[in-house]
């Protein structure tokens, strides 16, 4: 079977990452070893946190220049999309650079509350991460920054402006919602990451 | 469009569901885990479990019961009762939270909501107040509503916002259990100052009472906890309802 394998750094959230893939029938590696990561077949990048605090930590730890170097299928979760991009304005970040495009935060000016939390439809293209979802499926955000559209946008939603909700470029995608906190629609999505 | 959320609630005591009126008379509403799996799957947009235990030791076990439930649930889910420190949010996180519910530790120790902000973001935070009304006035009440408190609820929730909180969980004892609708004027009032999620509690007792809350914009999401465990009416039937009034759920 192949060895998924979870990044392991102090994000809320990675007991829903490990427990989603477990009802799934997987039994993923949770860790920040090197080697176990660069040896396992998928790696997902949950995150929860801020951005600047996080990205130094991955600088720190080399886990930076690992994700940079991953060649096998990757999946970023909400701030792991962000971390994918190449600057976020929270905290005036360099990020990855994965994604050649910009993070910014919602405006405050829109009548709408800040963050955007809750069930949102995508948008998304013909991609295998897509297959099998009903028309406009419901993902469950919660993030007050977001990817602007780029040519790597692969599913779009809409928070009193369009922006980014997945995003996919060789092996590397992200999502900006939590597929392991989106009922059924996310469970499919996560197993076709699981698939490819 | 963001959809509005629906949200069922267990109140868990000595390891079973219970629910009561106005706070008070609890009777048995089943076992935690099969009723977390059934909301689930019926299409519940998050799930909340409140720890009402009496003593510490019985927490403990709780704990392990709540990590039943969220190995159970593909939705996001809430766990409050007793959460004191940033370590008590640690241990939550730890047993498959997503976010925690602060209520009385927050009133003795304001400070609380900021120090939990700082350690896991406030999208991680949710200030739940119990409120009564008194003479036109809203005052915060703890330690599961039996402990008046000189404090005002709007103040109290922009305070909780100011300190990082990330939702409003707002119940009304008037209206706990009662089955006669939401406290609709006070939440209304509140969802248009905050500029957080409001959670509306206390008082569901039909359908129409979910599209007058919405209706009036007076929260982005509705917490029951009796007309769901005793299938008075079920989720799916209540999204049904609702999509057919022209309200956005999912």
């Amino acid at each position: 079977m192949k060895q998924i394998a979870i990044i392991d750094y102090n994000a809320g959230n990675i007991r829903s990452v490990l427990f989603a893939l477990e009802r799934l029938g997987v039994e993923p590696i949770l860790t920040r070893d090197a080697d176990v990561l660069n040896a396992a077949d998928k790696i997902i990048f949950p995150g929860v946190g801020e951005a600047g605090t996080t990205m130094n930590y991955l600088k720190e730890t080399g886990l930076a220049d690992l994700i940079r170097n991953y060649r096998k299928p990757f999946l970023g979760i909400c701030l792991g999309l962000q971390l994918m991009c190449k600057h976020s304005e929270e905290g005036d970040t360099e990020c990855l650079g994965i994604f050649d495009l910009s993070v910014v935060k919602f405006p405050g000016d829109m009548g709408l509350k800040v963050p955007h939390m809750g069930w949102n439809t995508v948008d998304g293209n013909g991609h295998e991460l897509f297959k099998g979802l009903e028309t406009d499926p419901y993902f469950y955000f919660v993030h007050s920054y977001y990817a602007e559209l780029s040519d790597v946008t692969i599913g779009q939603s809409n928070y009193g402006l369009p922006f980014t909700s997945v995003l996919a470029n060789d092996n590397y995608m992200a999502t900006q919602f939590h597929p392991e906190k989106s009922g059924l629609q996310g469970e499919i999505l996560l197993k076709n990451f699981i698939n490819i | 469009m963001v959809a509005k959320r629906i949200i069922p609630c267990l109140d868990v005591k000595d390891g079973r569901t219970v629910k009561g009126v106005n706070f008070k008379s609890l009777r048995d509403a089943g076992d935690p885990v099969a009723l977390g799996k059934l909301y689930s799957e019926q299409g519940a947009d998050e799930l909340v479990f409140l720890d009402i235990s009496a003593t510490l030791e019985k927490r403990k076990t709780l704990a392990a019961l709540a990590r039943s439930v969220a190995k159970e649930i593909n939705i996001p889910f809430t766990i409050g009762g007793g959460i004191t420190s940033v370590e008590d949010i640690a241990i939550a996180l730890e047993n498959g939270a997503d976010k925690v519910a602060i209520n009385s530790a927050a009133v003795r120790r304001p400070e609380l909501i900021a120090d939990a902000a700082n350690a896991y973001g406030s999208q991680c935070i949710v200030l739940a107040v119990d409120a009564k009304n008194i003479d036109g006035q809203w005052w915060v009440h703890t330690a599961g509503g039996t402990k008046p408190t000189d404090i005002e609820l709007f103040s109290w929730v922009r305070r909780a916002e100011a300190n990082g909180a990330g939702e409003i969980l707002f119940t009304s004892m008037d209206h706990d259990g009662t089955k006669q609708g939401f406290a609709i004027e006070a939440l209304a009032e509140m969802n248009e100052f905050l500029t957080i999620p409001l959670i509306a509690s206390g008082g569901a007792g039909q359908k129409e009472h979910f599209k007058e809350l919405f209706d009036r914009d007076a929260a982005d999401a509705a917490l029951a906890a009796s007309i769901f465990h005793f299938g008075e009416i079920p989720v799916p039937t209540l999204k049904t309802y609702l999509k057919q009034n022209n309200i956005t759920v999912r």
